[in-house]
């Protein structure tokens, strides 16, 4: 078996697997960045809590098309995503919970519902898909829907980067100098959701989350400012999908968990030999003068 | 600067129904230079928050006259800030240039050469390029100094700032603070340091939930005014009566 048809072969040979590497490659640059602000807003749990919130939105979506529709399950679950978040972001403004502890009363309660509707109506195999993912299953229509997300994201991210990123860093200074924090807080939150609903069908509402943190935390791992990270974590979730997506075909696994185990792949292999990682702790380098 | 003081009128701000700031009435003249002394748990900083309109009043009212919230740099105690974000010193300085720039438009030239301007002037020249998280926690308050410097704050609200600095950077900021009191800004600083607060502030507000003293730190900072201060409970008195004391700002 040669290069060429191990590594490249199988995408001009089937039209499937190069609609399921666009979707990967789209998703990893909406993804990646949104999960580094994420993750540096020490939420990274609150991506998984937003992820099961999408459900029943999804499968409202699901019946009312009666199957797997990307635009119809994708808008019900921005609807029941976002609705989580502003219950969670008003619940902790106005009581003393907080908003981790709004998120997971909030998204526990969506996650039951959702299951609750698919299953009233869905077959488990339903179930299964909208849990996760199809993304061989990806035609066009999902395609477009995906790009547009992409588009949206990185165009937003790069219209707001700068109070995001005080929002971020500094909350208490943005809401004293110019006083609408929670402004781009909301707004970012509508991108998070936006990219779990666009990684969704790909990867299903349980792992649309794993292209969105594992690359974030490899890019903590290996850059040391933000835009580096912003752009280390596209590129991972880029070559997750890729080398995903070659592995799941050779071997016949599922491409989806196959794409996130990538990732987890490559953390752990940044956590022993990237430049902030373990390995150096144990070949220490001699200090400097000064 | 607009001539323009602060006053407070019989102001209380309670926490779970508990005053923490009890019935303070006074001004802060235009260009005056107060520390605000008191025991742990005497409301400075809750003082200084109301102030910044972050914390709703349980009685009274509080008149800025001309100061709008973005005239106000405020350096909280202890800033709810991730030193571990990765942003450079050279970019955290220049937020302070937020009211030109904004979220929006381009950073200037001038905002730029300013910004190390005022990185000297805190005794950080040549850190622009430096992550936040390399710095010690000294280093980092002499940025968000920086930060304050260049955001030509009308009033200037500090709370502790000299904790956890040394001597030679606590002398270096007080100059910055006394240059900010030449320009005819309004300061107010949170201190626990006496002695420096005789030195250099010539305003003292001596709090201990209710005022103790206000006025020329001479008068205010004596013995008997800070022991009475001293004196006060820390703890709250759970079953304690609703205060009936008349709402004097309503007349």
């Amino acid at each position: 078996m040669t290069v060429y048809q191990l590594f490249i072969l199988p995408f001009v040979e089937y039209g499937f697997l190069r609609r399921a590497l666009i979707a990967c490659f789209a998703l990893g640059m909406g993804s990646g960045p949104v999960g580094v602000l994420l993750m540096l807003r020490r939420m990274s749990l609150v991506g998984d809590a937003m992820s099961h919130a999408v459900l029943p939105g999804a499968a409202i979506g699901f019946l009312i098309a009666g199957g797997l529709s990307l635009p119809a399950m994708g808008l019900g679950g921005l609807v029941a995503g976002l609705s989580v978040a502003l219950l969670s972001g008003l619940v902790s403004r106005s009581t003393p919970l907080r908003e981790d502890a709004s998120f997971a009363s909030f998204y526990l309660t969506s996650l039951a519902l959702g299951v609750l509707i698919v299953s009233l109506r869905g077959s488990n195999i339903d179930l299964l898909h909208v849990l996760f993912g199809t993304i061989l299953a990806i035609d066009a229509t999902a395609l477009y829907f995906i790009g547009a997300i992409t588009s949206i994201t990185v165009v937003t991210l790069a219209i707001i980067y700068r109070p995001l990123v005080v929002e971020c860093f500094d909350s208490g200074f943005l809401r004293a100098v110019a006083g609408r924090g929670s402004l781009y807080h909301f707004l970012f939150l509508f991108l998070v959701v936006l990219n779990l609903v666009a990684g969704f069908q790909a990867l299903g509402t349980l792992m649309a989350v794993g292209l969105m943190m594992l690359p974030a935390a490899v890019a903590q791992l290996w850059a040391r400012s933000l835009p580096g990270m912003m752009l280390t974590a596209a590129t991972t979730a880029a070559v997750s999908g890729y080398i995903g997506l070659i592995v799941s075909y050779h071997l016949g696994f599922a491409s989806g968990p196959t794409i996130i185990l990538t990732a987890s792949v490559i953390y752990g292999c940044s956590l022993l030999i990237g430049p902030s990682a373990a390995m150096r702790r144990l070949l220490p380098r001699p200090h400097l003068t000064g | 600067m607009s001539p323009s003081s602060i006053h407070l009128q019989d102001v209380t701000i309670a926490f779970d129904r508990h005053p923490a700031v009890h019935h303070l009435n006074g001004s802060f003249a235009p260009g005056s230079l107060t520390a605000i002394v008191g025991p742990n748990g005497a409301g400075k900083s809750t003082l200084l928050r109301a102030l910044m309109n972050e914390l709703p009043l349980a009685s009274g009212r509080i008149d800025r006259g001309h100061v709008v919230p973005t005239d106000i740099g405020y350096l909280p105690q202890a800033a709810d800030i991730d030193r571990r974000f990765p942003i450079t010193v050279g970019d955290v300085v220049l937020l302070g240039a937020w009211r030109q720039a904004g979220a929006f438009r381009a950073v200037s030239e001038g905002s730029v050469s300013e910004a190390w301007r005022a990185l000297s002037a805190v005794g950080l020249a040549g850190f622009e390029r430096r992550l936040i998280g390399s710095l010690s926690a000294g280093q980092f308050q002499r940025v968000l100094f920086a930060r304050l410097l260049l955001q030509n704050a009308k009033l200037i609200l500090l709370d502790e700032p000299f904790t956890a600095i040394d001597a030679r950077t606590t002398h270096d900021l007080l100059q910055v603070v006394r240059r900010w009191h030449q320009d005819g800004r309004t300061v107010i600083a949170v201190l626990h340091d006496v002695e420096q607060v005789r030195a250099h502030f010539p305003q003292a507000l001596l709090l201990a939930r209710e005022p103790v003293a206000w006025g020329p730190t001479v008068t205010t900072m004596t013995a008997d005014n800070l022991l009475r201060a001293r004196l006060m409970a820390e703890r709250w008195d759970e079953n304690a009566a609703i205060c009936d004391v008349p709402d004097q700002s309503a007349a």
